[in-house]
């Protein structure tokens, strides 16, 4: 969840950003043992477990936990702990790929609308209008409209994002069109384009990767409501809010229905936002600064 | 002053023209043909032909577009599919709830966030500061419906001190209301405390090194009347700008919120109306909900310039 950052106009290292922000504080580092650990769960889910996280087994439903089935069997009787390690893909898949969506699209209408100024007052309209629209609401009416794959899904939540990363990179573009050296580039005849991918871009690097973060965060909680109010992927697939939905029935008598994907996809979450901050206060010189001089 | 309020509400007309081209494209651009998606699979051709004609669809684009734009501009909101109710008579009846834990949650968070962010930022780089914070992360990342679980199975189910789920309204007395209303507001709360948390704080940092505040402090005014009365109104802006953009989030917070604990408010409508692809229901609220965040960052703008005397450009 992405509090607005302020325009950053930070001057890319020659060396590029480092990696050295994932073990800055104690914190920090569980954070990333944590986020690699769901991540290597949702990878090699098959080696974690033998069981099919969709094969129906009613003779076994609502079974509590055995050495056979560790956190107990669904409704439908379906292994839990295989439904979570396989739900974890999803949710992994749609943070990353709305992160880098909304980025790639976010990128080019920020470039575009900060350099022509007839552009950007349209631009800018569109994104004040999309970022009126609350995103749950939007997504949920994106997803029932055009039907529930992976990729709706995925559009779906990419397109209340893109506002944010276009003000961003514009904001960027803004400072940095004022520089000297995009001056000369420019007084020197280099063609638009070349501006804007040797010099405007390698600034907008830095905020996006901080962005790009928080997004991923906010992805992977706007997919686990989709699939919480039942308008997400289709509920045999293993999603954590898919889990969690089905578990809504049978709170009362299988609380850890809701708790276990609950706790996957909090602790997922979070490590994402923690070191989306630690990546805010490495990669931000403004951000340094400012704690610097108290 | 006047000016600066009728540049700020022209402002918000193209942004509410942009929101209703989306909703309109929404239901026009989708692949398919819009009458057979609303009348579903086992609708007779006749039964499409009368959708067909009800909205409009054979007009051109741009009529359609237009003529649906005036009737929203005359308070049609269009009438549901399923129920044949109109749309803004559905929300009426569905508003309290809604409503309801909006304000609480606003209510609550505001008082508890403010303060801790202006102690997070007095006692900036001590333990105190780091706990916020953390508070902080933990409250962006653990989603409303996770922390309304557990809260029912600790209070409503372990405890017993309040019902599970449900709405009573407040006509038919406060005691039963309140008690409803307890977990969702508390559950909904964390994340929108921890955004002002974390905004109030940042504001608080940059203030509190300015020279204004020394000279307070010069005086031998009490510390916190120097926090709360000096630094804290100088603060205001960016900390009242987050309380409305964050309303976006609330909004969506209140839709979820109110299918965990079940109440019958307009997020359940929209869910609903989503689930049977009733469409001008959710075309209508994603228009009025759109129209409410405009209309609330409307009222923050013409705070500022009533904060802020610098601010009437």
């Amino acid at each position: 969840m992405a509090i607005e950052t302020l325009p950053n106009p930070a001057l890319p290292s020659r060396r590029g950003p480092s990696l050295g922000f994932l073990t800055a504080t104690p914190i920090i580092a569980i954070a990333t043992v944590c986020l690699t650990l769901v991540i290597l769960s949702a990878i090699f889910a098959p080696w974690l477990t033998s069981h099919d996280p969709q094969l129906l087994a009613p003779a076994l439903r609502l079974k509590p936990s055995s050495p056979e089935f560790l956190l107990g069997t669904d409704a439908y009787g379906r292994d839990v702990l295989a439904r979570i390690l396989y739900g974890g893909r999803i949710s992994l898949l749609i943070g990353l790929g709305a992160a880098v969506t909304s980025i790639v699209i976010g990128l080019f209408i920020g470039l575009v609308s900060g350099f022509f100024k007839w552009i950007d007052a349209i631009m800018m309209r569109v994104m004040d209008g999309l970022m009126a629209m609350p995103g749950v609401l939007l997504a949920i009416a994106v997803v029932s409209l055009s039907g529930a794959t992976l990729t709706t899904v995925l559009i779906a939540i990419t397109i209340p994002e893109i506002p944010r990363v276009a003000r961003l990179v514009r904001s960027v573009v803004l400072t940095a069109r004022e520089e000297p050296y995009v001056e000369a580039a420019i007084s020197l005849g280099s063609s638009m384009p070349k501006i804007m991918w040797k010099h405007l871009v390698p600034n907008t690097v830095a905020p996006l990767i901080v962005q790009g973060t928080f997004i991923a965060a906010s992805a992977i909680l706007t997919e686990a409501i989709l699939s919480f109010l039942g308008a997400g992927i289709s509920p045999e697939t293993p999603t954590w809010g898919n889990i969690m939905a089905e578990g809504r029935a049978f709170f009362q008598v299988k609380p850890s229905l809701i708790f276990w994907p609950g706790l996957l996809l909090s602790v997922a979450i979070l490590s994402v936002n923690l070191i989306g901050d630690a990546a805010r206060d490495a990669l931000d010189p403004r951000m340094q600064q400012r704690e610097a001089g108290k | 002053m006047l000016g600066y309020l009728i540049r700020r509400i022209l402002a918000a007309i193209p942004v509410m023209g942009v929101v209703a081209l989306f909703v309109f494209l929404l239901l026009r651009l989708t692949p398919g043909d819009p009458a057979a998606i609303i009348a579903g699979d086992n609708a007779t051709p006749e039964q499409l032909d009368r959708i067909r004609t009800s909205l409009g669809l054979n007009e051109p684009l741009y009529t359609q577009f237009f003529s649906w734009v005036w009737r929203l501009l005359h308070g049609d909101f269009g009438t549901s599919l399923i129920s044949n109710v109109p749309v803004l008579q559905m929300v009426n009846q569905r508003i309290e709830p809604s409503l309801s834990v909006a304000l609480s949650v606003m209510l609550v968070s505001i008082c508890v966030a403010i303060p801790l962010g202006v102690i997070a930022a007095w006692k900036h780089g001590t333990w105190v500061d780091r706990l916020v914070m953390a508070l902080s992360v933990v409250g962006f990342s653990v989603p409303v419906f996770v922390i309304g679980y557990v809260l029912v199975q600790i209070f409503a189910i372990e405890l017993r001190w309040v019902p599970v789920q449900g709405f009573r309204s407040i006509t038919r007395g406060f005691g039963p209301f309140f008690e409803r209303m307890v977990l969702p507001t508390i559950a909904l709360s964390f994340v929108y405390v921890a955004l002002i948390a974390r905004m109030t704080r940042a504001a608080m940092l940059n203030v509190l090194g300015e020279d204004f505040v020394r000279t307070a402090r010069a005086k031998g005014i009490n510390e916190g009347s120097v926090l709360f009365r000096h630094a804290l109104r100088n603060a205001a802006v960016p900390v009242i700008t987050v309380i409305g953009t964050g309303f976006a989030l609330l909004i969506s917070g209140v839709v979820v919120t109110e299918s965990v604990f079940n109440l019958p408010g307009i997020g359940r409508l929209t869910v609903d109306a989503v689930l049977a692809r009733d469409f001008p229901v959710i075309q209508a609220m994603i228009l009025l909900t759109s129209g409410v965040y405009v209309g609330v960052n409307l009222l923050i703008d013409l705070a500022y310039a009533l904060l802020d005397p610098r601010i009437r450009y």
